[in-house]
């Protein structure tokens, strides 16, 4: 049975990277959900945080193929119990003048903010954990979602790790 | 210090790694090496392919064990290079290939022939790096030798511009290398160690599976003693074969597609199997749910993605070969496995490879068989792919590791000619055979002039069935004979070796076999040898495609 797994994965921070572990997925065939990379408190240092959907052997062979990279420094897959996940997304949803009360009293509940405003269109950046932005989204869908942008998921372990 | 040019380091990096050949072709982005490899640093071989300089350098490196190198100018040179390269990777063979590159402020210009090689390559080595910095280069070199060679092996490339092989800089070698995302030295848990012996001295019949990484780690003779000490009898894959002495009463010879069918019956009837080095190719498991059915794995790897890759694990111990069956030799029991051996002598007894030599023509099978006679065995043997480099693994007694040299992963036609070379250049002043199919052979048949050149005593035996046999082979079983484009009309192989400079025999007699073969073997320097052979032979047995391997059709003695 497959699910989705996070993998947080430190990789050297050197160029053509993102190209081999994206070209590692799709020639052996895994599923990428989503794709996050940025640079890490040390600039030599990039975090991938990558959500897969895999069985618990295909995941191991994930995390093995990946280990052999040698530009993948270390992969942790992360525990969905104990983390803080987010993931950040802009939507653009029409709004005639008469509607903006009722969006922008969706956008408070959610705890999203407006960040752009014309005559008829309103951008919303909202940040949380996937199902929250997924809810806001269905909800937003009544008025006529123009344009959504997401970064995907990015996730750390919650405490003191390691 | 004096400070040295890009091109200048590269070959001072070289002498560091003792590379004692490079083979390789010219071109305008890497002119500055030639220039320099025209003073002799050591010794380069001018192939007339740059898939041939792959090849050779695969082939180098698989006789002898130490690095191979190749090196190609940029664009179609570099790419040219590419089905050697992952030749190398599929069989996890140690090479490091230098290519030429467009000087780096053109890089993504579309200049003059230029390829994103290290994009095209990425999936084909085990790592490989452009050097747009001088300063990098020494290290770069360094780290990429380091890596082809430890661990699981396999090919790495280097990308060197042109205007980086013409910076100067000084000199320095690294002494050591700082990769902290490559770490080849897996230390074994001890635990586990225990527990695999357990179980394989209270296995009832178990089967010691031998392959590539046996060879690769020096393991053949801790493997006898083990194998011997325990008496579990071995069947080695195509890239293990050497990796125990076929001869021997535990030897069960290849397994899989074109394996014994003893080596079959025993995987599918024992309750162990130990995996060294083996990757579990689709070649030797035939349908995964029909392979070994009663048996519990226990799977020795280097590389810890094997584990579980294609079947499941029960014990997986991750380390060198060499090392782990060292430990596990003091540990293993002496057990005598009375019944199992004699299940075993008797499957060996009853179902031989076998194939019938009758009617006037040569049989394929007899000249691998007579070969085997003439070098007692003891030849090195390289092939091209088809069904002569199934017969040669089948009908040639192998004994020693690094003996048999063939493209078994990616199965490459056209590897054969070129790693023969490279083998020959390696082990200079032994026999090496080149079982060729004249299909095959065509693919690097260019190469017969750097065989000339150089004079490398290479014996070149075709296996002339005037077909693309293997796949011929496939249409008479699977398609009703429909021979789609594997009838091949060919040259006069005779006049074109001649045409070489190269002694060339041809054997159309039966009765004539033994004696020009000998002729040819006897001959002090390369020969072709074009032997026309029963056109419509099939290799048996055979697992048909899909199929579990104990439903393996045809190779009986007395078969029809
Ligand atoms: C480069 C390449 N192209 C195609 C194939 C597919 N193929 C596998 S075996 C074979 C026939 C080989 O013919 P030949 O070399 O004459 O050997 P034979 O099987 O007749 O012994 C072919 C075409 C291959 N393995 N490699």
């Amino acid at each position: 049975m497959t699910s989705k797994r996070i993998l947080s994965v430190t990789v050297a921070n050197k160029p053509g990277v993102l190209s081999r572990i994206t070209g590692l997925f799709s020639r052996r065939n895994y599923n990428i959900n989503s794709l996050n990379v940025g640079e890490t408190e040390n600039p030599e240092y990039s975090r991938m945080t990558i959500v897969v959907d895999a069985d618990d052997r295909t995941l191991e062979q994930i995390k093995s193929q990946l280990d052999k990279l040698v530009e993948v420094i270390q992969i942790t897959e992360l525990d969905r119990t104990n983390i803080v996940d987010r993931d950040l997304a802009l939507i653009r949803v029409n709004s005639s003048r008469n509607q903006r009360s009722e969006i922008i009293q969706i956008v408070d509940t959610f705890r999203a903010r407006i960040v752009d405003l014309s005559t008829d269109t309103i951008m919303i950046e909202a940040t949380g954990t996937p199902s929250k932005i997924e809810a806001l989204i269905e909800i937003l869908k009544d008025f006529g979602i123009i344009d959504i942008v997401r970064t995907g998921l990015v996730a750390l372990n919650r405490g003191v790790v390691e | 210090m004096s400070k040295l040019t890009g091109a200048e380091i590269f070959i001072e990096s070289l002498k560091r790694e003792q590379v004692e050949v490079i083979f390789g072709y010219p071109g305008g982005k890497n002119i500055p090496i030639y220039n320099l490899l025209y003073d002799n640093p050591f010794k380069h071989i001018l192939v007339r392919h740059e898939q041939a300089a792959a090849h050779a350098a695969d082939g180098y490196a698989r006789s002898t064990g130490k690095v191979g190198v190749c090196l190609a100018t940029s664009g179609p040179g570099a790419t040219n290079l590419v089905t050697g390269l992952a030749t190398a990777y599929m069989d996890s063979v140690p090479v490091v290939a230098f290519t030429g590159q467009v000087d780096t402020k053109s890089i993504g210009t579309d200049a003059f022939q230029e390829a994103d090689i290290r994009g095209i390559t990425m999936p084909v080595t085990k790592h490989n790096f452009l050097v747009t910095d001088i300063k990098d280069l020494a290290r770069t070199i360094k780290e990429a030798f380091y890596i082809a060679r430890t661990g699981r092996p396999g090919p790495v490339l280097v990308d060197m511009p042109i205007d980086v092989l013409g910076a100067r800089m000084e000199f320095e070698y690294p002494e050591t290398v700082d990769l902290p995302g490559y770490d080849p030295d897996l230390t074994l848990n001890g635990d586990r160690l225990e527990r695999a012996a357990e179980v394989i001295n209270s296995a009832k019949r178990p089967v010691i599976f031998a392959g590539g990484g046996v060879v690769t780690s020096g393991a053949a003779e801790v493997l006898r003693e083990l194998a011997r000490k325990a008496r579990i009898p071995v069947t080695t894959s195509l890239m293990g074969l050497g990796a125990y002495p076929i001869e021997d009463e535990l030897s069960l010879g290849m397994p899989g597609m074109h394996g014994t069918r003893y080596a079959n019956y025993a995987l599918c009837e024992a309750d162990l199997l130990i995996g060294v080095g083996v990757r579990f190719d689709d070649r030797v498991t035939g349908r995964l749910d029909a392979f070994a059915p009663k048996a519990k794995v226990v799977h020795i790897d280097i590389d810890p993605a094997e584990i579980n890759k294609n079947v499941e694990t029960f014990i997986s111990l991750v380390g060198d070969a060499k090392e782990v069956l060292s430990k596990l030799l003091p540990v293993v029991e002496e057990i005598e496995r009375k019944e199992w051996l004699a299940q075993i002598a008797e499957w060996k007894r009853k179902y031989p490879l076998a194939y019938k030599d009758e009617g006037p023509e040569i049989k394929p099978q007899a000249v691998v068989q007579e070969l085997n006679r003439l070098t007692e065995g003891k030849a090195i043997v390289v092939t091209e792919v088809g069904q002569h480099q199934m017969w040669a693994a089948q009908y040639y007694n192998y004994s020693y590791p690094r003996n048999f040299i063939t493209s078994g992963g990616l199965g490459t036609m056209g590897f054969g000619l070129p790693a023969a070379l490279g083998a020959q250049v390696g082990r200079e002043g032994e026999l090496v055979i080149d079982i060729s199919g004249d299909g095959s052979f065509q693919m690097n048949v260019q190469e017969l002039a750097t065989i000339s050149e150089y004079n490398l005593p290479v014996k070149i035996v075709i296996i002339n069935n005037g077909t693309l046999g293997m796949v011929r082979q496939w249409q008479e079983l699977l398609h009703e004979k429909r021979y789609s484009s594997t009838i091949l009309q060919n040259p006069d192989f005779l006049k074109l070796a001649e045409a070489y400079g190269i002694k060339a025999i041809r054997i159309d007699d039966k009765n004539q076999l033994s004696e020009k073969l000998n002729e040819a073997l006897e001959y002090a320097g390369p020969v072709l040898v074009d032997v026309s052979v029963a056109w419509e032979e099939n290799v048996w047995p055979m697992v048909p495609p899909g199929a579990g391997n104990h439903e393996m059709i045809g190779g009986e003695q007395d078969d029809k």
